[in-house]
């Protein structure tokens, strides 16, 4: 009896020490990739700030102005002005559809006549 | 266990035999039998006090053994916790009212040199002043060479001049990671935004502060970790304020004037929608302020702000809504303008000394007759106007963020006497900033109630207290726009916006003292829009004007700032999503009536 306990015992610090190792290298496996991807996030986060402040840079308004008369021939930009407000009434809308004609009309009283 | 018989039969009989009792001989076992059981009672508690001892030791020595390796060991960045908002603790943004960027931060690198480390300075110096051409090689090289340690060369590199000077293979040459803050809109809204410089300065990384505007203002809140990458929202429209500065730009080029301001802000919160100080200046490459001369002739002086001028005759205004809030004066009295008027002394006279005869309040803004808001004044007594003047905030500082608005404090005359408040009265003997009058004609143009200009976004009104009536801001805001349709600023008509103001046109006062310039001006122009209910208040200031295109050159406000101003309101309304619209016909001879 006294033998089995100690046997048991035994297998069971075994056991569980087994158990701790394995769980201390799935820890640090963890803490290692969270480590990765900390990184990855920060290094995303100031290539995000870089873009941003070139896109601020770009879309600065001496830039815009520059390149709206740069290419004032193809697309004629022009400061907004107060003239170009309109109403919803002035906007022509495209006529609205007239309902489509049936085309390859079938006369259903014919049917009868030439079914036998 | 084989226990000791208390009366053993052996020596009891032995005992009897001899005569002696035999209890004596049980107690004499007896007593052996205890002090047997106390000596192992005493070792067994001696033994368990030791381990008890060694437990605590241990436990103690634990404790003792962490705390000293806490104390001992290089803190280290929790690594299992998930990361916060952000990572890299750096300055927030500064963004306009719709979140474009208008400060933000680059990474970039600081080169420094040791010295010691050195394998052949010669080349380093004469190579670094190639990369660098504001660098001096022979300097370089006597650094290089000399005593010296350690010393930075360039806070800040771009990529390019990074690598060209990694090229150069010296291993003396380092690099250190540097935060940068970048303008990417260049010179715009400089003034307001001010810059940023380094404070204290490591190899690793380097303190970046505010040096001026909301930069400095806000610099906690910039650096709070706490509320990093929560950007800072400012009241300025990017877009608006770019109009603004080209159409001010432009009118300061063709009016020849050595500066300009402008100041456009809403009339119900006080947001500071676009604030231009010409000439301005690169806050990337902050200038260095000069050292002698005067302060007002450097970009980095903000004449909106900082600059503080007698702005002539956009004071009437002032005076004649005073004068009906008082109930000295209503629609159709009518005061006498006509001359001569002497007030101690000093005679009042009018622009080239017109005459305009009897004239209504609202006769007299149309025309800006001196002598006519003079006998207001004297009506209204100099205390009265002075507490007005308070009330509208005009005798302090204005409270905006800005470090500089501390130093445009308003130039109050020393003894506020009858002159004093006539003078007041068309905008002589009292200075202050176009901000200040911009805040004033907002009270005007949001029904009489105290505004406080501020430079962050606001989502809801916020009016002051009440400083006139709404009836009195009501009738102000008629004749504003009476000047505009039939007064001396009739260039500022900008069709379907309704634009009322007042002009104002002040010599500007010998800097040596004793009176005034004959040829240079201050031009003012302050405006409200729509005039039937506005949204929106414009102060245009410009430097010495002069409009050139007639036979004599000109400079009143009516020829210099108002175009200006129109121009500003006309490219500046629309972006504000202001429609144009036909302005409602005065109900003239229709009587309301409530059935």
């Amino acid at each position: 009896m006294r033998t089995l306990l100690f046997v048991t015992t035994a297998c069971t610090v075994i056991g569980l020490a087994f158990w701790a190792y394995h769980q201390n290298y799935r820890t640090q496996q963890a803490i290692a990739e969270t480590e990765a991807l900390q990184r990855q996030i920060a290094e995303t986060r100031a290539r995000f700030a870089v873009l941003r402040a070139e896109w601020a840079y770009l879309n600065r308004p001496d830039r815009l102005m520059e390149l709206a008369e740069m290419n004032f021939d193809t697309l004629g930009l022009l400061p907004f002005r107060p003239e170009q407000f309109g109403r919803v009434e002035q906007v022509a809308y495209p006529a609205e559809d007239a309902p489509e004609p049936i085309a390859n009309v079938v006369e259903i009283s014919e049917q009868g006549e030439s079914t036998p | 266990m084989i226990r000791k018989p208390l009366r053993p039969l052996a020596r009891i009989l032995e005992a009897r035999a001899r005569g002696e009792s035999p209890d004596a001989i049980e107690r004499e076992n007896i007593r052996l039998r205890h002090e047997e059981m106390r000596d192992r009672l005493r070792q067994r508690a001696e033994a368990r006090l030791l381990v008890l001892g060694v437990a605590f030791v241990f436990a103690f020595a634990l404790v003792g053994g962490r705390t000293a390796h806490l104390a001992a060991s290089e803190p280290e960045e929790p690594r299992v916790r998930a990361p916060g908002a952000s990572i890299l603790a750096q300055r927030a943004d500064i963004t306009d009212r719709h979140g474009r960027v208008l400060a933000t931060n680059m990474g970039t690198h600081s080169l420094y040199a040791q010295p010691p480390l050195m394998v052949d300075p010669d080349t380093a110096a004469r190579e670094l002043a190639r990369i660098f051409p504001d660098l001096d090689a022979e300097k370089l090289r006597a650094d290089f060479t000399g005593a010296r340690k350690f010393l930075w060369i360039k806070r800040k590199i771009s990529p390019e001049q990074k690598q060209a000077v990694h090229d150069i293979g010296e291993p003396g040459l380092l690099f250190g990671p540097r935060e940068m803050r970048l303008y990417p809109n260049g010179s715009l809204a400089a003034h307001v935004l001010g810059g940023a410089g380094f404070g204290r300065e490591g190899v690793h990384a380097a303190e970046v502060i505010g040096v001026a505007g909301v930069e400095k203002t806000f610099d906690a809140r910039l650096r709070d970790p706490a509320r990093a990458g929560a950007p800072l929202a400012l009241s300025l429209d990017l877009t608006v304020q770019a109009a603004a500065e080209r159409v001010l730009d432009g009118g300061m080029r063709l009016l020849n004037a050595k500066g300009a301001a402008a100041v456009l802000m809403d009339v119900k919160t006080g947001e500071i929608v676009s604030l231009v100080s010409l000439p301005d200046f690169d806050p990337n490459d902050r200038p260095a302020p000069p050292p002698r001369g005067e302060a007002a002739d450097s970009p980095l002086f903000n004449r909106a702000v900082q600059g503080v001028y007698e702005l002539g005759s956009t004071f009437k205004t002032f005076t004649a809504v005073q004068a009906l809030e008082l109930g000295l004066a209503d629609d159709d009295t009518l005061i006498d303008t006509s001359g001569p008027m002497r007030v101690s002394g000093f005679a009042i006279r009018e622009f080239r000394n017109k005459d305009y005869g009897e004239q209504t309040v609202d006769g007299i803004l149309v025309h800006s007759s001196n002598r006519g808001t003079a006998r207001l004044a004297l009506q209204i007594g100099p205390e009265r106007q002075r507490a007005f003047l308070d009330r509208l905030g005009l005798l302090e500082p204005v409270p905006v963020e800005m470090p500089e608005a501390a130093q445009g404090a308003p130039l109050l005359p020393e003894r506020w006497t009858d002159l004093s408040a006539v003078t007041i009265s068309y905008g002589h003997g009292l200075s202050v900033t176009p901000l200040h009058l911009a805040a004033g004609y907002a009270a005007i143009a949001n029904g009489g109630f105290r505004v406080t200009p501020t430079l962050l976004r606001q989502d809801a009104p916020r009016l002051g207290e009440r400083v006139m009536t709404a009836a009195s801001a009501d009738k102000a805001r008629t004749m504003l726009r009476r000047v505009v349709t039939e007064g001396t600023a009739s260039l500022g008509e900008v069709r379907g916006y309704r634009v009322g103001g007042k002009t104002g046109t002040a010599d500007k006062p010998r800097k040596a003292g004793g009176g005034y310039y004959e040829d240079k001006v201050i031009a003012v122009f302050a405006s409200i829009f729509p005039a039937d209910d506005p949204r929106y208040v414009l102060v245009v200031a410009l430097d010495e004007p002069v409009e050139t295109s007639g036979a004599e050159p000109r400079r009143s406000a009516g020829w210099t700032a108002v175009p200006v101003a129109a121009e500003m309101i006309r490219r500046v309304a629309p972006i504000l999503g202001l429609r144009p619209e036909i302005e409602p016909a005065p109900q003239t001879g229709v009587t309301l009536t409530a059935n």
